[in-house]
């Protein structure tokens, strides 16, 4: 208990020295923002977004590849796969006349990624032939590989084989028949190294060469250089990967930010009023919840007026948001039901604060935690949603990608060829984790509680 | 950075604490989970695919399958799809059957004989059905009768057409028993035709000429096939057990008349599922006895050291046009030039890459019989060469017969199955590039795909024909103007002409010569144009022999497959 | 809340329910019917007789109006029809065959969903910034980056692998009816679900951890386990029940992937079929039931809701 006297209750003389104010004072969002600025998180999120813009909007000026031209020599190609090519002349069908016989198993010519042409004699015993392809050695066990041709008259003894042809070396089995078409024991192999060729015309086609280079037959030439290789029709990945990231972060952030908008004011209404509105509102969001998706996309698609074979990604987009918004609208009234109940909403409304106040300003905050966290889950959820409606015809049209749909062609050779799959995933990856970092880092600087903590 | 204001080493424990706590729930959780996993096995027991023994069990004699879809009902009049076709071919036969080369032979007729007015066939004796009862010649005229009926409303009753009276009555003109078949005792069934018919010997084999017991059918109050009791059969097998959308058993059938069928005690189709990959993961883990293997399974397959085979599955794939008038594609130079601008060899060979699968080159595919040979060594198909240049040429004067500026965007309606889309792809890519036009894929799934197809909204269709039977008609009579299924309305009085020789004609010769014009026809007039015959590469376990893939009829076939134990 | 009123709630809600679905099964309806595509179209085509035979077996050759009316009639009866696919089977007996099977593994995957993202989630708050928060959300990450395709592919492949190593069957590869073949479906059905709830459980805690509350109990000298499952658990978990509801309604529905894989026999399958057949009755069949199962749920969170905080008053 300190002694008070009267001359403490002197009023101050004015101009007298009192402490500066250490820093000028700052409404919530302006504290909030300069907390953002310098948070480690949102910072890397940013750079990530950027680069993503970057990578969308100025790729293809920089990688001018047509994403829809196809390269048939060089499909589904990995990375690094080398492209040396030898030039030959134009397909035509085989003439087999004039062809010596006597060798057994033979290749005709030279063979190549175009075509490999094999020869033989009958084997006697023989009602027919078999032949098979197989890139492993034939071991005891017989296994003879690939089918590609039965023929089952015994005096057919040529066959060309065009099928997916890659620069390797392949064992060409020949296989004697029986008069039931039943394979019989004895066989005839063969090892054949295979190499890639293109023919002049291919060559200018792609714009290897111009037309007036005067390349021979027997030239080498380097076929187009695709850095992250190639998809399942030769199209180049990196190129498709630019024009899919436009549709892909448009429908993948653009959906999700608008319904968890909505989602929030709904939901955030709805838990605060409370009473029968809340019931009403909420039982509209459970309707819409239990509404079968797929019929209801292929309506918003025809009510578009979409027409067959045309991109829709506006009305996906639509859809997208008028169907997915009830989950947001409920987590958030769960969050405002509890925070209403607190005691600093009680004081602001003793000291008359409106209830639009209340909710942008208290309340919303406050349920930022949850709502960022659904909008980085409701991004690849976007993302592959988009990628299956467009499967059934409900989203973009070939030949325009998206990641979400490269991803889906990816998984049938997941296992063959793994970069299909592999680059459009860790694309979508890393577009999450930029978003994810985001939210971490708003949270953090929108969190009231960490105010003035610096 | 933002801290709490506690100090670190209270953080710490708490921290510790509360892992601990978190540790106690996850332990409750887990027992919650097991006690309810428990609970829901004695549930699940109920709906279960059922033990199997393995893919080849050898000392029961049974084998374990996958079936793709569940059948929707085994209704031999009414069925239409691949699933109950396979069932059906197992559990029932009809007057005629085929061996395993795909040969007819006697199958409840022991002899038979076709006519130019009609056919007649004799019952043997020891033909029974699962109850006992013998199977007769009226169980044939009542399941024919009941499949024309229009109340009975069965989508293959045209297959019975070259029956007297059979498209009258499904018209609905005529009374069902007006239909030319008599069962003149329980072993004579009598049958006249509308117009000779030839083939017909072939016909009846088919899965919608199977008979049916009126007694018993009328027994089941309407749920004829929809269950395993509520059939009967006299096929090499019985269906034991049906879970519905699990799976099926069928067992020797006791009572069926022959032992040239049926040598596997038990066949256990234990899985249900159209995913290859699920179905080659269980063939890896030794669960079922064969699958099918698509492109990017085969090195796999390879480096395994498994013996791969390959059957034609009997379809062609082909670009059909929309012949209506006023549409672009009813023009032919159009149709010519994006002739002329492909090849079915780059799309089968470099773009679908599937080892079974045939380059298209006609309408009439590669193992279709002709007269003492194949059809297509004895009427080659036309030649074609990729001529782009040709093409420009047809193309522009399509431009100027249609008095066009420019050509619109052309519609490719497909389906949405990964193999039309990647064709669509590529033939989009491919007539950019080629001809300049601009194509719009317009993906549709089957139902809607087949709506739009009727009512003609597409340029191009992307589609496909199975055979019914083995018969050059069951794909030369597709482009005839009456046929229902010729969606894209082609009109040519030539091809009506020769489809009514091909229909009609008794000396053979004269009736592939026929066929042999229809091929002609449908590549000068670019009917349509051919991509690809499909074909199925797969694997069967070393110690199953006989089993067969076939081009015409069931899709997988047991009927002469038989265990046999592999020395290693 | 008192008991009395705790039943007049779940009336009301239940009143509401039924209303609800009726929407539901309203708006179904005449979506279907315009919708293009005839489902009575096949690959072979039909004469006119026929066709017009089989629309008056389903009753399709009415005026939609009249059929609307006619289908509520039979629904406030119980009877769903019969499939349009699937002849000679009522979608009754379809969804009482396949509706436990889609069950099983919904509830499956949302325990082990909600019971890991309880974990990991509480795991990531109280280990914040050090080296479990960074792992556990990299995997989270990862995980909800890979399509539900993709995993259920490689957790198969895993299995037969697996399998292969021991010599002996494990764990089923696919297939129904065991404890062992619920397990792995199961877990790849409820992964993305609980990668959801692991974040959101993270940020839940995050907050409550600084709050008064928390710091109250703490300076009263509450034991730290009572203040984490009395005060902190409690209060984060919030989020978490909100979302777990609708959550099952949704794995059941949703599990058509992992039931494609896996070939079980559950209803998602037959539901993606039908929307694909337009098998009428089978869709709205099951849509009107996953409706009424999904604001059953709706329900049942809601009353969890008052017992976990009380602060949450039902009106």
């Amino acid at each position: 208990m300190t002694d008070l006297s009267l001359a403490d209750f002197q009023p101050l003389e004015p101009g007298q020295e009192i402490h500066g104010i250490s820093r000028p004072s700052q409404s919530y969002w302006q504290d909030a923002w300069a907390r953002l600025k310098v948070n480690k998180r949102a910072l890397v999120s940013l750079y990530l977004v950027i680069g993503l813009l970057l990578f969308t909007i100025a790729g293809p000026w920089v990688w001018t590849v047509d994403p829809a031209q196809q390269d048939l020599d060089q499909v589904s190609r990995p990375p690094g796969a080398d492209r040396n090519a030898l030039i030959v002349a134009d397909y035509a069908p085989w003439q087999t006349e004039g062809l010596s016989f006597g060798e057994g198993l033979k290749v005709v010519g030279d063979p190549t990624t175009q075509a490999v042409k094999l020869k033989w004699d009958a084997i006697p015993g023989a009602n027919g032939h078999r032949i098979y392809r197989n890139i492993f050695p034939i071991g005891p066990e017989r296994s003879y590989g690939i089918p590609r041709a039965e023929f089952f008259d015994n005096r057919v003894v040529t066959f060309e084989d065009r099928l997916d042809l890659k620069a390797l070396t392949y064992y060409y089995v020949l296989v004697p028949l029986g008069p039931r078409g039943e394979l019989l024991d004895n066989y005839e192999v063969i090892e054949v190294d295979v190499h890639r060729v293109t023919t002049i015309v291919e060559a200018v086609d792609r714009g290897l060469i111009e037309e007036s280079a005067n390349l021979q037959i027997g030239d080498e030439i380097n076929l187009d250089w695709h850095p992250f290789g190639t998809d399942y029709l030769g199209r180049d990945l990196l190129a498709r990967l630019m024009a899919g990231a436009r549709v892909s972060l448009f429908i993948g952030i653009g959906a999700p930010f608008l319904f968890v908008l909505f989602g929030v004011f709904y939901g955030s209404i709805a838990g605060f009023v409370g009473g029968r509105v809340d019931q009403v509102m909420m039982r509209f969001a459970d309707f819409v919840v239990a509404l079968p998706f797929l019929l209801f996309m292929i309506l918003f698609k025809i009510s578009f007026g979409i027409g067959p074979g045309e991109s829709g990604v506006f009305p996906m987009l639509v859809a997208l948001v008028v169907l997915m918004w009830p989950a947001t609208s409920r987590l958030v009234r769960g969050q405002i039901l509890q925070i209403r109940e607190q005691g600093y909403i009680h004081a602001s409304q003793l000291l008359g604060a409106p209830t639009r106040y209340l909710i942008l300003r208290h309340m919303i905050p406050n349920t930022l935690g949850v709502v960022l966290v659904t909008i980085t889950f409701a991004i690849p959820s976007a993302i592959f949603t988009e990628a299956f409606l467009s499967f059934i015809g409900m989203g973009v049209a070939p030949p325009t990608p998206s990641w979400g749909s490269m991803s889906n062609e990816g998984i049938k050779t997941m296992l063959t060829t793994p970069h299909e799959l592999i680059f459009p995933a860790l694309f979508i990856s890393i577009t999450v984790l930029a978003f994810n970092l985001l939210g971490d880092g708003l949270r953090d600087a929108l969190d009231a509680r960490m105010r003035n903590q610096e | 950075m933002a801290v709490t204001d506690t100090p670190i080493d209270s953080e710490e424990s708490f921290a510790r604490s509360a892992g601990k706590q978190l540790a106690i729930y996850a332990l409750y959780a887990l027992v919650l989970l097991a006690s309810l996993i428990y609970v829901f096995s004695l549930v699940a027991g109920r709906t279960g695919s059922g033990t199997s023994g393995g893919a080849v069990d050898v000392a029961n004699n049974s084998v374990t399958t996958t079936l793709r879809q569940e059948p929707p009902q085994l209704d031999a009049g009414r069925s239409t799809d691949a699933s109950s076709f396979v069932v059906l071919a197992h559990v029932m036969e009809g007057l005629l059957a085929y061996d395993d080369n795909m040969q007819l032979i006697p199958g409840m007729a022991e002899r038979w004989e076709v006519r130019e007015d009609g056919a007649t066939f004799w019952i043997r004796d020891e033909a029974l059905w699962s109850n006992g009862d013998s199977v007769t010649a009226h169980d044939f005229e009542f399941a024919w009768k009941r499949v024309v009926d229009p109340d009975t409303a069965s989508e293959y009753a045209f297959i019975l057409y070259p029956i007297l009276n059979a498209e009258a009555i499904t018209q609905g003109e005529l009374p069902k028993e007006m239909l030319g078949v008599q069962a003149v005792d329980d072993q004579t069934l009598e049958v006249q035709f509308a117009q000779p018919t030839p083939y017909f010997d072939k016909l009846v084999a088919f899965n919608t000429y199977l008979p049916l017991q009126q007694e018993f059918y009328e027994s089941t109050d309407g749920r004829y096939g929809a269950d395993a009791e509520y059939m009967i059969y006299n096929g090499p097998y019985v269906v034991e057990e049906w879970i519905h959308g699990a799976s099926m058993l069928w067992r020797k059938n006791p009572t069926y008349w022959g032992d040239h069928k049926g040598f596997l005690d038990e066949i256990n189709a234990a899985y249900i599922t159209t995913d290859i990959n699920a179905k080659l993961n269980l063939f890896k883990d030794g669960q079922i006895a064969e699958t099918q293997l698509l492109a990017p399974m085969l090195p796999e397959a390879m480096e395994k050291r498994w013996q791969i085979d390959r059957v034609m599955d009997g379809t062609v794939f082909f670009l059909e046009f929309n012949h209506r008038e006023g549409r672009i594609t009813d023009n032919w130079h159009f149709r010519r030039a994006m002739q002329l601008a492909q090849s079915s060899d780059e799309l089968v060979y470099k773009v679908l890459k599937e080892a079974a699968y045939l380059p298209a080159v006609s309408l009439f595919p590669v193992w279709i019989q002709g007269l003492n040979d194949i059809f297509r060594t004895e009427y080659p198909p036309i030649e074609h060469k990729l001529n782009v240049q040709l093409a420009r040429e047809h193309l522009e004067m399509a431009r100027q017969e249609l008095g066009l500026e420019e050509f619109p965007p052309i519609v490719f309606l497909t389906g949405d199955t990964p193999i039309s889309i990647l064709s669509s792809e590529y033939y989009q890519e491919l007539y950019k590039q080629n001809l300049g036009l601009e194509i719009r894929i317009d993906v549709q799934n089957f139902k809607q795909r087949l709506a739009k197809m009727t009512s003609g909204e597409f340029d191009v269709v992307v589609a496909g024909w199975g055979p019914d039977y083995d018969d050059p008609l069951t794909f030369g009579d597709f482009f005839a103007s009456w046929n229902l299924n010729n969606r894209g309305r082609y009109n040519s009085p030539e091809m009506d002409a020769q489809v009514r020789i091909a229909q009609a004609e008794l000396d053979p010769k004269k009736r592939l010569d026929a066929f042999g014009e229809i091929q002609r026809i449908v590549y000068e007039d670019v009917t349509l144009i051919p991509m690809y015959e499909r074909g199925w590469a797969f694997v069967v376990d070393p110690r199953l022999k006989g089993f067969k893939r076939r081009s015409v009829g069931p899709e997988v076939d047991f009927n002469f497959a038989y265990i046999e134990e592999v020395e290693d | 809340m008192t008991r009395s009123n705790m039943w007049i709630f779940i009336l009301k809600r239940l009143v509401q329910g039924i209303f609800t679905v009726w929407f539901i099964a309203t708006a179904t309806f005449f979506a279907m019917h315009n919708v293009p595509g005839d489902p009575l179209l096949n690959d072979r085509a039909t004469t006119e007789a026929i066709r017009a035979n089989l629309q008056a077996k389903y009753g399709l050759d009415k005026p939609v109006t009249t059929q609307y009316v006619i289908y509520l009639g039979n629904l406030v009866r119980g009877d769903l029809g019969i499939s349009f696919t699937q002849e000679n089977r009522e979608v009754n007996d379809i969804i009482r065959d396949h509706f436990p099977v889609s069950a099983i593994l919904g509830i499956l995957a949302v325990i082990f969903a909600a019971a890991g993202g309880v974990l990991w989630g509480a795991l990531t708050a109280i280990y914040r910034n050090r080296w479990p928060d960074y792992v556990i959300m990299f995997l989270v990450i990862l995980g909800i980056s890979v399509p539900s395709f993709v995993v259920a592919a490689i957790s198969q492949l895993l299995l037969v692998n697996v399998n292969d190593l021991f010599g002996t069957t494990v764990l089923p590869v696919a297939g129904w009816g065991t404890v062992l073949h619920m397990l792995v479906p199961a877990m790849v059905l409820g992964l993305g679900t609980m990668a959801y709830l692991t974040r959101l459980m993270r940020s839940s805690m995050l907050e409550i951890v600084s709050s008064d509350f928390v710091r109250t109990a703490k300076a009263k000298g509450v034991p730290p386990a009572r203040i984490f499952a009395k005060h902190q658990l409690r209060n984060a978990i919030l989020p978490v029940i909100t979302v777990l509801g609708p959550s099952i309604a949704a794995i059941t529905t949703g599990g058509f992937v992992v039931e494609l894989v896996f070939a079980i026999p559950g209803l998602g399958r037959y539901f993606v079929q039908a929307v694909q057949q337009l098998d009428y009755t089978v869709i709205m069949g099951t849509t009107v039931f996953y409706g009424a199962f999904l604001v059953f749920m709706v329900i049942v969170v809601d009353v969890l809701y008052g017992f976990i905080d009380p602060r949450v008053r039902m009106e």
